[in-house]
């Protein structure tokens, strides 16, 4: 038994759970700062700026997920070749497209062809990061754009009354109070993109689906040391098990962190922890 | 901020290691679920008669290869979008493929398919018959006017048949055998069906040299019966004459 779970493709099982974690761990924090920037983007008021940022967020919000997902990492991945083809080879005679073919010289392939497989893997992983903070990112934007406007009218007016100027009622009035109202947006975003990490499999990660599959599927004698009849059943009651505790743990986590937030904030909920404190 | 993005895109166009010519690696494309032909083995590497025929055309061909695996339905769309430079996955040589990729000469002879049913009396003809999306047997039972369901792997036509969602399955009679053993539900039926003609390699239309390297490997490898014995020794198929 524990020969079987130590087995090269059990490892690989193992490390893609880390895969999972680094993916949400860098995605996170990637989506909220273009989250930020699209709200305050979609907020400015110069015009090109805001439809920049109102665009950005309908567009994306628009969009079929998995459409997205499938359309979305091959253009940018042909994109980014397409541009080192350009820097790298100008004068390269051939055409880019022959028939079905995507042909760059071989200086502007991402990664090299000679590159060694960890490298492609590397590259494909922060594909599917970027792909999901662009996703994410829209969605976050307009919860943020939302909690912005959601800061009560009269902090903003005695700010002014203060002569701040717009710049610094923005970082010091706005950012630091709207968190409190864009948090039960965010905190159900982390939930969907914890959920969402198995598109990773769609977009050819070798990530816990993958392996499970591989994994539970049966096995001939002829081709392994440890045959087993269907097991995926087995194993997909562990990514589930692995999923629940997941959330679980994110939903004690973000319950802290709201009544964090709450603390000293002109909401009813606010208001209630300073009376229970007097 | 702005800077940090210049130098980002600075670092992805000018990104490149020490030697970058053509095909110093060779990307060798498989799909790993597909024994004897092509899988996984307990140490997580590809194995099966096409990695060692790969292996072995690779060092006759004096290239360095490097295997790689990729889900059966995109694994056309990224070998032409250049992800690797071939396709050596048990795929069949058909006409509809050979419009948008090319083939090397075949490596195994055209064999027939077989079915894989609960009982032996199972009737195919008009019944629920499960194959593997985009293989020449879904293409076979969708043109006799049968019920076809499609699935993403080999692995689950296989299940489809054990909890009744199937008839039978269809696919090459090796892949079949393999996945018949140690297990005594299940029974092969005595029909066979004529498709396709013969597993060869795909690699891009534009890949003339790669295809011509390739193809003079598996010559030489017929001419010295190596490839024969390959065959014999995954039982993956008939031999050559």
């Amino acid at each position: 038994m524990s020969c079987y779970l130590t087995t090269g493709k059990h490892m690989g099982f193992y490390w893609s759970f880390l895969t999972v974690l680094s993916l949400l761990a860098i995605t996170a924090p990637l989506s909220l700062s273009f989250g930020f920037g699209g709200a305050v983007a979609a907020r400015s008021r110069i015009a090109p700026l805001a439809w920049f940022g109102k665009g950005y967020i309908a567009i994306v919000r628009g969009v079929p997920d998995i459409a997205f997902f499938l359309f979305f990492v091959i253009a940018l991945d042909q994109g980014i070749e397409y541009l080192r083809h350009q820097v790298l080879c100008p004068d390269w005679p051939d055409a880019i497209r022959q028939g079905n073919d995507f042909l760059v010289c071989p200086e502007a392939k991402m990664p090299l062809g000679n590159a060694p497989q960890w490298l492609h893997e590397t590259y494909g992983f922060f594909l599917a990061v970027f792909t999901f903070a662009i996703v994410f990112g829209a969605f976050a934007a307009n919860v943020l754009f939302g909690a912005m406007r959601a800061v009560p009218k009269a902090q903003l007016e005695t700010a002014e009354a203060y002569g701040m100027t717009r710049r610094q009622t923005f970082w010091r009035i706005i950012v630091p109070q709207m968190w409190v109202y864009a948090l039960p947006g965010l905190g159900n975003l982390w939930m969907v993109l914890i959920k969402a990490t198995p598109l990773l499999f769609l977009l050819g990660v070798e990530d816990v689906v993958y392996w499970a599959r591989e994994l539970g599927g049966t096995k001939t004698p002829r081709f392994t040391d440890y045959p087993h009849g269907d097991w995926r059943m087995w194993y997909f009651l562990v990514l589930l098990i692995f999923y629940l505790a997941f959330t679980r743990v994110s939903e004690i986590v973000l319950d802290r962190l709201m009544r964090r937030l709450t603390r000293g904030q002109a909401t009813a909920a606010g208001e209630a922890q300073r009376k229970a404190a007097a | 901020m702005k800077y940090l993005a210049t130098a980002a895109v600075a670092a992805l166009l000018t990104a490149t290691t020490a030697m970058a010519d053509g095909h110093s690696v060779v990307r060798m494309g498989t799909e790993g679920a597909y024994a004897p032909w092509n899988f996984l083995n307990d140490a997580g590497e590809v194995d099966g008669f096409e990695r060692e025929l790969g292996d072995e055309l690779c060092a006759r061909a004096e290239l360095t290869c490097e295997w790689v695996t990729n889900e059966w339905d995109s694994i056309i769309p990224n070998l032409v979008s250049g992800n690797y430079d071939t396709i050596i996955a048990g795929m069949s040589i058909t006409d509809e493929r050979d419009e948008v990729i090319d083939f090397t000469q075949a490596y195994t002879p055209a064999d027939p398919s077989s079915y894989l049913a609960l009982s032996a009396d199972t009737e195919v003809e008009g019944g629920v018959i499960a194959a593997q999306t985009g293989t020449i047997q879904a293409a076979f039972i969708a043109e006799q006017g049968w019920t076809v369901v499609e699935f993403a792997t080999p692995e689950e036509t296989i299940a489809a048949v054990r909890n009744g969602e199937a008839d039978a399955v269809l696919a090459d009679k090796s892949f079949l055998l393999g996945a018949m053993d140690g297990s005594d539900e299940l029974v092969m039926l005595e029909r066979e069906e004529s498709i396709g003609g013969g597993v060869g390699m795909g690699v891009r239309e534009s890949d003339a040299d790669l295809k011509a390297a390739f193809d003079a490997a598996i010559t030489s490898m017929k001419e010295d019966g190596s490839l024969n014995a390959l065959i014999v020794k995954w039982e993956v198929a008939s031999t050559f004459e």
